[in-house]
């Protein structure tokens, strides 16, 4: 009752069905090319038109090439799926930012990054990680592509109200502690289902002091806990970060919206249906050492004794196994969850001046044009290559494989994507998931390293 | 595939693990096609716990053993954790699946379930257990689904539990009408939605 997630879901209800679900107004919608196209050809079968194509952004991130971009994508099967989407964006006449476009990047990188995901909105898109963009104070959450249909066909979707959780986080995160590790903490004290039915809520010193990237990272992952979306109140931090972008609002119409936005907090007198606190100081850097992204540690624990069995034998772990040390062949940095301008400064940081392993192969991904060109500006790519490290262009790439960029059987990768599942970075592939400064460690060490003895 | 709903009966096919994840389902390798053919996403339900590398069956995936099948799927809790893809319901759908019973469903796959005219059926932790030592008892033991009374029954046993379904799917289901359908006659409140609001 009267906390800000029901003040956003309150706003935006058009009707209730008797004994069934809210009918809920979005105002943006974002698409990419995997789970748009059946979408689609639904409203082609139907014969009907998107009702509101001006609140919907396309981009293709998932099958895009990290490399080469000017050349056609060789995989044919990933180009036409990209093809689909150019063309469906122009029948249905949507904004579109291509493959080449400087606007292109990954979805959830790009819509705050334009001020197309704005405070107080709600989000959707047949992504999972669309949670990511609850950092401005927006309620956002993925969905699937028959609700993807009905965006497009009335504005609307069908859902239930989720139930509302606070997660609150005091007190001031220790060095080499970053938003991916809080996130990672999570998990591992909720599980993959601790807050299935939820929408989260995050507050506290803790959560105040995180930077806009941080935000994003931490509500990136909220789905991992299976909380359909979590988010952060608008702050000062958030209208610092919006201001002057490209779709946020101008001159006046920013003052008005500034003094609306302030007014997005949970009441005084807020109910939420679960709260939880955790202290910072506890929160070590983390990383995974399973199957699921619940399965995970602190960087200098050991595996538990209770790990799941399969998860073991999939990774070639023991119980009671403690990971520093052990060698890594590829690391990862991008992905929806750390391909931000900040997370290749915490990278560059703890590499500058060190070396590449021998033997570590390292794909550092950008989530977005205008992230690749900040990196440039500020010089970070020529740290980088000092070290031995290449940036390459921007997309999903390695967190789901989907493209060329595919972590061999067997293989073990430092990532800072947001799943370890099974073959989720290619068959047979072994994640272990953690931030951007436990991969810089790992990356010029060649082995699991706590980040805390390079810094 | 819009189809209608009413009393399902039919053996089971048991999945007893948990955190089943939708990257398991369908691997995000053949999330490439752009239409929505239900028979490739099913041929390749769970791929690569169901085939080796080379493509030969997995003898020891429920899948491929001869003793189990149905168009039950009866699964560990926290089934359909993971990504959005609405691919691992038309992959369930397209193996022929009508029904998946577990004691937990992740959300956005529960809907994409919905949205695919597969039935989520919830039920107790006790009853899966039930159910599964049943299954293994007896591969050819049958369960009841009875979706107008919204019961669950282990025919073995028969222990029975009413599992929730709201009044909106119910009749969505009986009567094969998607959301879409309902939404499309909404136009007028949407518009004066819009209106209110600026």
């Amino acid at each position: 009752m009267n906390t800000l997630f029901d003040k956003i879901w309150d706003a935006h209800v058009v009707s209730l069905i008797e004994d069934g679900p809210t009918q809920l107004y979005i105002d943006r919608l974002y698409c990419h090319e995997v789970t748009s196209p059946q979408a689609f050809d639904g409203l082609r079968e139907r014969g009907i038109g998107c009702l509101r194509p001006q609140q919907i952004f396309c981009m293709p991130d998932h099958n895009t090439p990290t490399h080469d971009q000017d050349k056609p994508i060789e995989d044919p099967v990933s180009k036409a799926q990209v093809d689909a989407l150019a063309r469906n964006a122009a029948e249905f006449g949507l904004t579109h930012y291509g493959m080449l476009s400087p606007d292109n990047g990954i979805i959830h990188v790009v819509g705050p990054e334009k001020g197309l995901s704005l405070p107080g909105m709600t989000i959707v898109c047949g992504d999972s990680h669309t949670s990511t963009h609850g950092a401005v104070g927006a309620v956002a959450f993925g969905i699937g592509t028959s609700e993807v249909e009905m965006v497009l066909a009335s504005q609307c979707i069908l859902q239930q109200k989720p139930k509302s959780m606070s997660i609150r986080i005091e007190g001031t995160l220790g060095p080499g502690v970053t938003a991916k590790d809080v996130a990672l903490y999570l998990m591992m004290k909720l599980t993959t289902s601790g807050a299935t039915g939820y929408f989260v809520e995050y507050r506290g010193s803790a959560v105040r002091a995180l930077s806009m990237e941080g935000r994003l990272t931490l509500c990136n992952l909220s789905i991992e806990m299976g909380a359909r979306g979590g988010f952060v109140a608008p702050d000062e931090t958030t209208f610092a970060y919006l201001k002057g972008r490209e779709y946020a609002p101008k001159g006046e119409a920013w003052d008005k919206a500034v003094d609306a936005w302030k007014t997005l907090q949970s009441g005084e007198d807020a109910v939420f249906d679960k709260e939880l606190v955790f202290d910072a100081a506890d929160i070590r850097p983390m990383i995974t050492y399973g199957t699921n992204p619940g399965m995970g540690m602190p960087i200098d624990g050991s595996i538990p004794l209770d790990a799941a069995p399969k998860a073991l034998a999939y990774m070639n772990f023991q119980a009671g196994q403690k990971l520093l040390g052990h060698p890594v062949d590829y690391v990862f940095l991008g992905a929806c969850t750390n391909g931000r301008i900040e997370d290749f400064r915490a990278f560059a940081s703890l590499v500058k001046g060190r070396r590449k392993a021998d033997g570590v192969t390292a794909w550092l991904v950008p989530g977005s044009w205008a992230v690749k060109h900040q990196i440039e500006e500020e010089g970070l790519d020529r740290v980088l290559a000092e070290a031995g490290f290449e940036v390459r262009q921007p997309g999903c790439s390695a967190c789901l494989a989907m493209n060329d960029d595919k972590i061999p059987a067997g293989k073990y990768a430092v990532s800072t994507s947001n799943r370890n599942f099974e073959g989720r970075q290619g068959p047979g592939s072994r994640t272990l998931l953690a931030s951007p400064l436990t991969a810089a460690a790992a990356a010029v060490t060649g082995v699991v390293t706590d980040p805390r003895t390079l810094l | 595939m819009k189809q209608k709903f009413d009393i399902i009966e039919s053996t089971c096919v048991p999945l007893p693990l948990e955190n089943v994840d939708t990257d398991q389902i369908i691997p995000a390798r053949f999330l490439k096609a752009t239409t929505r053919d239900e028979k490739f996403f099913g041929d390749n339900l769970f791929r690569d716990w169901r085939y080796a590398a080379d493509g030969s069956p997995k003898a020891d995936f429920v899948l491929n053993d001869p003793h189990y099948g149905g168009c039950i799927l009866v699964a560990g809790k926290n089934f359909g954790s993971g990504s959005s893809r609405e691919h691992a319901a038309w992959a369930i759908a397209g193996y022929g699946f009508r029904v998946v019973i577990s004691s937990f469903f992740a959300d956005i796959h529960k809907n994409t379930e919905l949205n695919n005219f597969v039935l989520p059926v919830v039920v107790s932790e006790d009853f899966l257990k039930e159910l599964f030592d049943s299954i293994a008892a007896d591969p050819s033991m049958r369960v009841r689904v009875d979706v107008p009374a919204q019961t669950v029954t282990n025919l073995a046993t028969g222990r029975s539990e009413s599992f929730e379904l709201n009044a909106y799917k119910k009749y969505c289901l009986t009567h094969a009408l998607d959301d879409i359908d309902y939404l499309l006659e909404q136009k007028d409140k949407i518009e004066e939605f819009e209106r209110n609001r600026q």
